[in-house]
């Protein structure tokens, strides 16, 4: 039996630049001896900033982060028995590769020629013999980059951190390089922590990969589990291609998504509102009447290994991967295998809806509109003759401004009356929840809205959401939030 | 009709006889000058008075000295300023870096006027500390010359090589003396050749603060107002020959990391 040795715990770990407003929130960690952890997000998703405070450049606003067991967090990072490679490798200009390497050996007072022994056989490990009198700038990117893990790993760390170092690599030595870190990490049997935004590398590469968006920690798993069995949509589609619908389960083994009913193997109870994935390789194309699903193939694109082809099956697109082209215009069946649909329940706490403010204060969306009243966007606002006034009378532009409009679905209503709500559209899904219905309302612009209402309507019945005054909360959208 | 086209080269021509007729051509001048006599001839004789002469050798030596003191004075308060401004809680504030470069803008003459009536209520006679007097005159002076080429290289230096250095296990004060301060001495030595020239020559300076000993500038100016263009050249030779091999001197010493990381190349 493996013992569990946990080198690193984050613990809780918030991280706010601005009061109030986390960068990283809540986020809970263990990282074993010896892995090979990716950090993977999109860019501005906090993974940056978690392997900054790992390093001890940035102190998490509340948390703790444990090595070893011990509270580092307020550790400095001179202190701390990490190394980093940096993202454009901040190797010094003005010192040679044999002075980089051994810069941090010689803080330690270490003995001259024990420097020199190690300095050479770090040299070996990545390659560059010979390179010690060399300038940084005479050297490649790709040599750069090797000398900035060997001045890292040449202090024998506990952790190694590395913040996408192979993003200015092309794609060829990028491969190359991946390669070689992986055996580098086998080799020395340190704990990498690895930070990218590119998911083919996390794939390649980890052990364990931890999906992060907006601060917050999606998913994390090995990459089979990340691939196979994501934990939200998100994740789905930030990992390899996908399918994704919207569906719902409608008996145990059953789920009914795009359209039709296909049999699937999780144990989700009927009623539950899911997303659908379906990887585009496990997507089945047919003779027209033996698929579960009927469309036309819409586009079919040679991507070397395979033709992605993209079939249209009444307002749904769904994608296959196929070792053979089919013509554009072929009518084609859809089947997918019942092991091969991966269902993950939706949150469908509350509705959110972004939108611009008009000339009028009117909140925009699509075809919606509705009139904002200026207190509900800030207290200290007044609003008088079409205009806005802030607390100290001051005209406020309101028009452009990014508004978030959001409300519970307890709150609402449907009302089969098209006027008397302020969004309008076709009901999809009706759950029974006990007293009430749980009912998604699609409109024209596929935008969803969830609605509980104690009366039974149809599914594609048209109605209109009733959202009462003062349960329709709105907010602004501060920059730089997306 | 025949087109004119212009070829980029072309578009130098204006600036290639400028730099004939103004700057090629009147050093000319001032070397015939400088090794010729009253009649035309060629002769060293000014050349050998210059450097067996007590008088004059005390001057250049005054002169090197108000120089070394103003550039050294300069430098010690203008790093740190420069620092601060760039890597600590102000950076972004090119606000504070304005109010130490306002001075400029601000009369030369008005600015050594107040600090030489300052000057005499702290002293109360200028003439007990007329070379501490002078430095201080030109290091408020030239001070935002210093300031400005450190601030440029210090700000030009990626945050990453410091937090590179502290990864590395080295205290903030290791940081600073050997990452931040290699990295920034482009930007010094720029400074330094801003401020250490016009110290030798600056004799307005001495003038106003009544400082009565010569330096280079006021020897110069003493001979072209006596008529004596001769000795007058080769002053101005031998102070170019001393910053020619100043900046060379430099130049081998920065090695080509000023491209790297800024500062005025002189």
């Amino acid at each position: 039996m493996e013992r569990k040795d946990n080198i690193i715990e984050l613990q809780h770990i918030r991280k706010c630049y601005v009061r109030d407003t986390p960068v990283v929130d809540d986020f809970n960690l263990s990282i074993q001896r010896g892995e090979f952890v990716t950090l993977l997000g999109p860019s501005g998703c906090g993974k940056t900033t978690i392997l900054r405070m790992l390093a001890g450049f940035e102190q998490p606003t509340a948390g703790k982060i444990l090595l070893e067991g011990d509270d580092i967090s307020a550790l400095p990072p001179h202190a701390r028995k990490i190394n980093t490679v940096f993202q454009k490798y901040a190797l010094f200009p003005h010192l040679n590769i044999y002075d980089n390497i051994a810069f941090g050996l010689r803080q330690k007072k270490m003995p001259r020629d024990l420097i020199e022994k190690k300095v050479k056989n770090v040299l070996e490990i990545v390659d560059l013999e010979g390179f010690e009198k060399r300038r940084v700038d005479s050297l490649s990117g790709g040599q750069q980059q090797r000398i900035a893990i060997a001045r890292a790993i040449v202090n024998e760390p506990e952790i190694l951190l590395l913040d996408e170092p192979l993003g200015a690599l092309d794609y060829k030595m990028r491969q190359e390089m991946q390669l070689e870190l992986k055996s580098m990490h086998q080799e020395l049997g340190i704990t990498f922590v690895f930070v990218t935004h590119d998911q083919e590398e996390a794939l390649t590469m980890s052990d364990k990969i931890v999906v992060m968006s907006n601060g917050v920690l999606q998913q994390a798993g090995t990459p089979q589990e990340i691939y196979r069995r994501p934990a939200n949509a998100f994740v789905a589609d930030f990992i390899g291609e996908s399918n994704i619908f919207n569906g719902a389960k409608t008996a145990q083994r059953r789920v009914a998504f795009a359209g039709a009913e296909f049999e699937c193997e999780d144990g989700y109870p009927a009623g539950t509102l899911v997303n659908v994935m379906v990887r585009p390789e496990f997507v089945d194309l047919t003779e027209p009447q033996a698929g579960t699903l009927q469309g036309e193939v819409i586009s079919s694109i040679f991507k070397g290994n395979f033709y992605e082809i993209t079939v249209q099956s009444g307002k749904y697109e769904v994608v296959s991967q196929k070792n053979r082209e089919i013509a554009v215009g072929t009518p084609v069946g859809i089947a997918i295998r019942p092991e091969t649909i991966h269902n993950m329940p939706r949150d469908l706490k509350i509705n959110h809806m972004t939108g611009i403010l008009d000339d009028k204060l009117c909140f925009q969306m699509h075809d919606v509109s509705i009139p904002i009243d200026a207190a509900a966007l800030d207290a200290d606002w007044t609003q008088a003759d079409g205009q806005v006034y802030d607390g100290a009378g001051q005209v406020i532009e309101t028009a452009g401004m990014q508004v978030e409009l959001s409300f519970s679905p307890a709150d609402a209503q449907l009302s089969d009356d098209p006027e008397e709500g302020v969004f309008q559209g076709h009901i999809t899904t009706i759950i029974y929840m006990g007293d009430h219905y749980s009912y998604c309302v699609q409109g024209k612009n596929q935008e969803e809205y969830y609605v509980n209402d104690e009366y039974l309507w149809n599914v594609g019945d048209f109605v209109s959401v009733v959202v009462p005054p003062g349960r329709l909360h709105c907010r602004r959208v501060k920059e730089g939030e997306q | 009709m025949k087109k004119i086209h212009f070829s980029r080269s072309s578009l130098g021509i204006p600036y290639g006889i400028f730099l004939v007729l103004f700057v090629v051509f009147p050093l000319l001048i001032i070397l015939f000058y400088a090794f010729t006599d009253g009649q035309g001839r060629f002769s060293a004789e000014n050349f050998i008075f210059f450097f067996s002469n007590g008088k004059t050798l005390g001057t250049l030596a005054y002169s090197l000295g108000i120089a070394a003191s103003t550039t050294a004075a300069s430098l010690l308060l203008a790093y740190p300023a420069a620092f601060i401004l760039a890597k600590g809680r102000f950076r972004r504030r090119p606000v504070l870096l304005m109010l130490f470069i306002l001075p400029m803008w601000i009369n030369f003459t008005l600015r050594m006027t107040a600090l030489k009536e300052i000057l005499t209520v702290i002293e109360k006679n200028l003439a007990y500390y007329p070379f501490m007097n002078t430095v201080i005159g030109m290091t408020y002076d030239f001070l935002p010359f210093m300031i400005l080429p450190v601030y440029n290289s210090i700000a030009k230096i990626d945050d990453s090589y410091a937090e590179a250095a502290m990864d590395l296990g080295a205290k903030p004060a290791q940081v600073f003396l050997k990452v931040m301060l290699p990295l920034s001495v482009p930007g010094i030595i720029s400074g330094v050749m801003m401020v250490f020239l016009p110290a030798m020559t600056n004799y307005v300076v001495l003038d106003m603060l009544y400082n009565s000993t010569y330096i280079m500038g006021s020897l110069i100016g003493s001979y072209f107002s006596a008529y004596d263009w001769h000795n007058g050249s080769l002053i101005s030779m031998i102070l170019l020959a001393i910053i020619l091999g100043f900046s060379l001197c430099s130049r081998e010493f920065a090695g080509q990391k000023e491209e790297r990381t800024g500062g005025i190349r002189i």
